[in-house]
């Protein structure tokens, strides 16, 4: 696994640059992981962050754009709005989880 | 008298109660199979009717003839789940209780699920072929169809067979060109996903399978309704793509009784351990097959490896011991690609297609991602095998456990 230095610290991610270590992640490095992809974190960015890595430590897997609606509250269409093109990517790249599996 | 109550008589539910009633004394467990009726589908099958190479009635049998003897079949549809209790309600008023319960209910397409899709135009112009009815009705509109847009669509994954949809367009493509009329139509291929498949080595060849055949890939595309007036349909940012002809694989859902008895996540899947299938919640429920939430192909090539497994797993459970037989996430698929051709892919959990030779190494005779007659022929013969060994829980010549020897990792 590649390691890269993120605010003066070094983190383990994949081969597109997603943190693969869950507790390698805090909400400052959120601020510069959403930067990088040109988002500036508001209130509605931190409802969808949070509930990523909270379902996460239940689950076990990154969280789809269908149970983000569901089970987090926030519509497929504000995740869009939020995270333009490519939400369910986007949402974890900034939560420091794995890409979503999209199933195989 | 233990109870073994296996609800749904498909694939994986049928392979599970032929292996385990091998294993389970007859005087000491009965097993009891539910399922809505009594016509066991061929699934791989269906994605060939559209095409004329199957009639239906090649591919439907009645689910009793593959039950062992002493498995009791009921017939009825499934209320819900009474977990607390160790009971099944079925809608009749008749209840079935159970030391353990197997859920083996599988997954449906669910075309009500995105608005505008089954308004007006439902098998008129837009079409599933996951299902027998589906199926039928594409092979009649295709022999009539006399070119225009054809536009082949993923609402969202997983899906049952996630290769099925790439296949259709493989077969479409080689039977418009054969009937003469390759050149009336556009073939646009629309996915959730960013390319042709989830996995980045597939991707790459399939994707360009695609270019190949002069398909168009429109990516990224999280449908938000389907507009049967304009014939369009409308992604979740507001893009539109046209279609005179709309084959689509609706949103995949587990049985509905799941989400009534409180055992499903949001798409009515079971969450289970990934290696055992011992459901998380409960400690004598499993879900096998396409009905559980395990993050692999949604296939009966995963049903059938994980039940080798399963089988030891299962019998070390219900005797209190701790189940040893971890399961990998095994997968493989035959992919038709038209004109007598096939390709085939074999990953699991964590390793994705790759090249190679399978099942063995450097011999084959089946190349992995690279199209072959005879991955093709390995195909047709599969219905064979399904039906004969497959089904019975008899042995077939390829491992449980994935295998890296053969393959060529590209990345």
């Amino acid at each position: 696994m590649p390691v890269t230095e993120l605010q003066g610290r070094q983190v383990h991610v994949d081969d597109e640059g997603f943190l693969t270590v869950y507790d390698e992640w805090d909400e400052d490095l959120a601020d510069v992981l959403a930067s990088q992809i040109g988002i500036d974190l508001t209130d509605e960015h931190w409802k969808v962050i949070r509930f990523l890595r909270e379902d996460f430590k239940t689950v076990g897997e990154t969280a789809t754009a269908r149970r983000v609606q569901t089970v987090g509250g926030v519509p497929v269409k504000e995740q869009f709005a939020l995270f333009p093109k490519k939400p369910a990517k986007k949402m974890a790249y900034i939560a420091g989880l794995p890409k979503p599996h999209g199933c195989v | 008298m233990r109870r073994l109550v296996v609800l749904g008589g498909g694939t994986a539910g049928t392979m599970a109660v032929n292996k385990l009633r091998k294993h389970l004394a007859p005087d000491e467990w009965s097993i009891t199979v539910v399922d809505r009726d009594d016509d066991h589908v061929y699934q791989p099958g269906l994605l060939l009717v559209p095409f004329g190479v199957y009639t239906p009635a090649e591919i439907v049998k009645p689910r009793q003839r593959f039950l062992p003897d002493g498995v009791e079949l009921v017939l009825a549809e499934i209320d819900r789940v009474d977990a607390a209790v160790n009971r099944v309600l079925l809608t009749d008023g008749q209840t079935l209780d159970y030391d353990f319960l197997i859920i083996a209910s599988g997954t449906a397409p669910r075309p009500d699920q995105t608005p505008g899709m089954t308004d007006g135009e439902w098998r008129t112009s837009i079409f599933d072929f996951y299902t027998l009815a589906g199926a039928t009705a594409l092979r009649d509109k295709l022999a009539r169809w006399e070119g225009g847009r054809l536009v082949v669509q993923i609402v969202e994954m997983p899906i049952k067979c996630p290769v099925a949809p790439l296949e259709f367009t493989f077969l479409a493509d080689a039977s418009f060109e054969e009937r003469g009329m390759r050149d009336k139509v556009q073939i646009t291929y629309v996915t959730p996903l960013e390319g042709a498949f989830t996995k980045p080595v597939a991707s790459k060849h399939l994707g360009g399978m695609l270019a190949e055949r002069n398909v168009s890939l429109e990516g990224d595309f999280m449908v938000d309704h389907i507009d049967p007036d304009t014939k369009t349909i409308v992604s979740v940012d507001e893009r539109e793509i046209p279609f005179d002809l709309l084959v689509t694989v609706p949103l995949n859902m587990g049985a509905d009784f799941i989400a009534r008895s409180g055992l499903g996540d949001e798409l009515n899947y079971v969450p289970v351990n990934k290696q055992t299938l011992l459901s998380i919640a409960h400690d004598n429920i499993f879900a096998i097959g396409d009905a559980s939430n395990i993050p692999t192909s949604k296939a009966g090539s995963v049903a059938h490896f994980s039940i080798e497994l399963f089988t030891d797993n299962f019998l070390e459970h219900v005797s209190g011991r701790a189940m040893t037989h971890p399961f990998d996430g095994h997968a493989n698929c035959f992919i038709d690609s038209g004109h007598g051709k096939g390709l085939l892919i074999d990953f699991n959990y964590d390793t994705q297609p790759l090249p190679g030779k399978y099942p063995i190494p450097g011999v084959g005779p089946f190349t992995l991602l690279e199209e072959s007659r005879l991955n093709h022929l390995g195909k047709l013969g599969f219905r064979w095998a399904y039906w004969n060994v497959l089904l019975k829980g008899r042995p077939m010549p390829i491992p449980a456990l994935m295998s890296m020897a053969g393959k060529h990792d590209e990345t």
